[in-house]
């Protein structure tokens, strides 16, 4: 059990403060999503709890030990964590990328033991890249690319991973092909999974946490379906919504109101079902 | 079953992971400098056929030979040293680029990026132009550690909030180079000719009459800094993937670049000490091994280091042979291949 817990945190980039005072804890097995607007400080938040930046007050604390004094591999066993739009280097495989995860389990003189190559093997049959191992990382498509990064922070073997916008920049087959990939690591071998997502419809489907902020503020946080309303979609992203069950996850899912529904919804009023409703699957 | 691309090396105390294809390119890269070795040995105005050189090298040669005593005064005292100086000096230089290539994730960045070259340079022309008749075992300590004491001051100008981001080492690097450069250039101006003359040979870098002294310094510092480096190969690897990925991993960032740094400026230094500055090298020859044996440092390092020693014995030979009796610096002869190579690496880079 790791319990991850931050108290009284400060983060600031040079004076800049973007996260004024925070406690949170993240709950243990369970798949967090921290939301909210560009620039609320969910991205800070997220490298303040992995130890990416150093708050200025306040501490991290997992399993009861101070992440600033822990020895940075000990950590680095239990704690993952996947920067936003990482690159590897020209001409790197994807087999080598995976097993650079397995750096905190090696030392000086043991770089490549049996059990490296064991997990690694794991790391790129989980993610379904065992095809992929000797394929340059730059020439895979987007999604495969997310895969391999995230096979490498499975190859790292942490009970928790924390991820920054793992879908940005991917297509939404892709989106939904990594968001699944994360679920089936928490449900199928307990991952304790915490990450930043843009897209709030998609945080309420897979999150068992929600975490909203507003300028370095948590406004809510709890189960999707117990803290997602109108009222608190305007508190974070200051828009206006209707919230209707997501017809295929029973999740709440946001429709933002916008200008064009004056004038285009009233050309399709005389049909009530148009014709483009279909559900295939 | 995926296919295996690599080779795994491992006891109980030790293990490794090397790419598949580098002993085979190390095997064919030694042959090749054994070949080149033996053909400018044999090469001079004192011909010696390569026959001869290999009796004369491997002591076979019958003692009643009527030449006996001057191919061993030719073969040891005259054409090994410097052919030897060459092949360390390129192997520093190479593994030194490789080094400064992965530190900064930049292709363009070559050993003397922290100023070695400038550093060691204005020390060794101030020597040669104050001081006229230096001896030849204080301008090597001179010059090293006038290398030194510039990529240190560059590195703490580049300090803030930290840590060293390598784009504020390179942009530091050129400001503070081309200060000291100015300095140099000072000196040579106002300087007597003679000793510019041969201050100029010294900037250019030359291997002409090193002896089994230099040898000796070279390899001693090198059987140290070399194994160093490889075995810190994998931290190239992790710096490659960025800062906050290598941090994840539970790497010491700053701590572990400055480690690397250190280790690849004490690798130039030590070639610039003996040799001069000789440019292209460090830049060129990661460069080629990048593309046979990959991206990852393990293989890249030991692999760049034999390119760059067997270039650097080729360039001897070619600087020795192209406008024979005189000779070309080997500095001069490196920017005379590696430039164009390097233009076309970047007419490549255009199009792909």
């Amino acid at each position: 059990m790791a319990e991850l817990h931050a108290q009284n945190l400060m983060l600031a980039y040079d004076d800049t403060c973007i996260i004024p005072n925070l406690s949170v804890t993240i709950p243990d097995g369970q798949i967090t999503v921290l939301v909210g607007a560009n620039g609320c400080g969910k991205s800070t938040l997220l490298r303040g709890i992995s130890r990416l930046l150093k708050p200025k007050r306040g501490s991290v604390v997992l399993d009861g030990a101070d992440i600033w004094k822990m020895p940075t591999k000990q950590l680095a066993k239990q704690l993952g964590i996947l920067p936003q739009g990482p690159t590897a280097p020209e001409g790197l495989t994807v087999h080598e990328l995976v097993a650079q995860g397995r750096y905190p389990h090696q030392s000086w003189l043991q770089q490549w033991s049996r059990e490296d190559e064991h997990v690694t093997q794991e790391a790129l049959a989980i993610t379904n890249l065992t095809d992929f191992a000797d394929r340059p990382v730059d020439t895979l498509s987007g999604g495969q690319r997310q895969r391999a990064w995230i096979a490498m922070t499975l190859a790292q073997d942490s009970d928790t991973i924390l991820l920054d916008e793992p879908t940005t920049f991917l297509d939404l087959a892709y989106q939904i092909d990594v968001l699944d990939l994360l679920h089936d690591l928490n449900v199928a071998r307990g991952k304790t999974i915490v990450m930043v997502l843009h897209d709030l419809n998609h945080a309420c489907r897979y999150a068992d946490n929600l975490i909203a902020l507003r300028d370095g503020h948590i406004v809510a946080q709890g189960y999707p379906s117990d803290i997602v309303t109108a009222d608190m979609v305007y508190a974070v992203f200051g828009i206006a919504c209707t919230i209707i069950p997501d017809p295929i996850t029973n999740t709440p899912l946001v429709i933002p109101s916008s200008k064009a529904m004056n004038s285009k919804s009233l050309t399709n009023s005389f049909n009530p079902q148009p014709s483009w409703v279909a559900i295939r699957g | 079953m995926i296919k295996q691309t690599w080779i795994t090396i491992r006891t109980p105390l030790f293990s490794y992971k090397l790419d598949k294809r580098a002993p085979w390119i190390a095997l064919l890269l030694l042959l090749f400098m054994g070949i080149v070795l033996v053909a400018s040995i044999s090469y001079g105005e004192y011909h010696i056929t390569p026959t001869e050189v290999l009796q004369t090298m491997l002591g076979t040669l019958p003692q009643d030979h009527p030449q006996y005593r001057q191919f061993h005064l030719v073969v040891f005292s005259f054409r090994l040293p410097r052919i030897w100086v060459a092949f360390w000096v390129g192997m520093a230089l190479a593994t030194s680029g490789a080094i400064m290539q992965g530190i900064t994730r930049n292709p363009l960045a070559d050993p003397f990026l922290l100023g070695v070259s400038g550093g060691a340079g204005l020390v060794a022309v101030a020597l040669i132009v104050w001081i006229k008749d230096v001896s030849t075992t204080v301008l090597p300590i001179a010059t090293f550690i006038g290398a030194l004491l510039t990529a240190f001051m560059i590195y703490i100008f580049a300090w803030k909030n930290g840590g060293s981001a390598p784009l504020r080492l390179i942009l530091i690097g050129v400001a503070i180079e081309s200060v000291v450069g100015a300095f140099t250039h000072i000196m040579l101006v106002f300087g007597n000719i003679n000793q510019v003359q041969q201050a100029y040979v010294w900037l250019t870098g030359s291997v002409y009459g090193r002896t089994w002294a230099h040898v000796h310094t070279l390899v001693g510092w090198l059987m140290v800094l070399l194994p160093m480096a490889f075995l810190c190969a994998n931290w190239l690897n992790m710096l490659n993937l960025g800062d906050d990925t290598a941090k994840g991993l539970g790497m010491r960032v700053e701590r572990q670049r400055v480690i690397l740094l250190v280790i690849s400026v004490a690798l130039a230094a030590v070639a610039v000490a003996v040799s001069g500055t000789i440019g292209f090298v460090g830049l060129i020859a990661p460069h080629i091994a990048r593309r046979v044996v990959g991206a990852s440092h393990q293989a890249l390092l030991p692999i760049s280091a034999l390119f760059g020693g067997a270039l650097l014995v080729l360039a001897d030979l070619i600087g020795r042979w192209v406008i024979s009796p005189s000779e070309l610096p080997i500095g001069i002869v490196t920017a005379m291949i590696g430039a164009p190579y390097f233009l076309y690496l970047l007419y490549r880079g255009r199009n792909g």
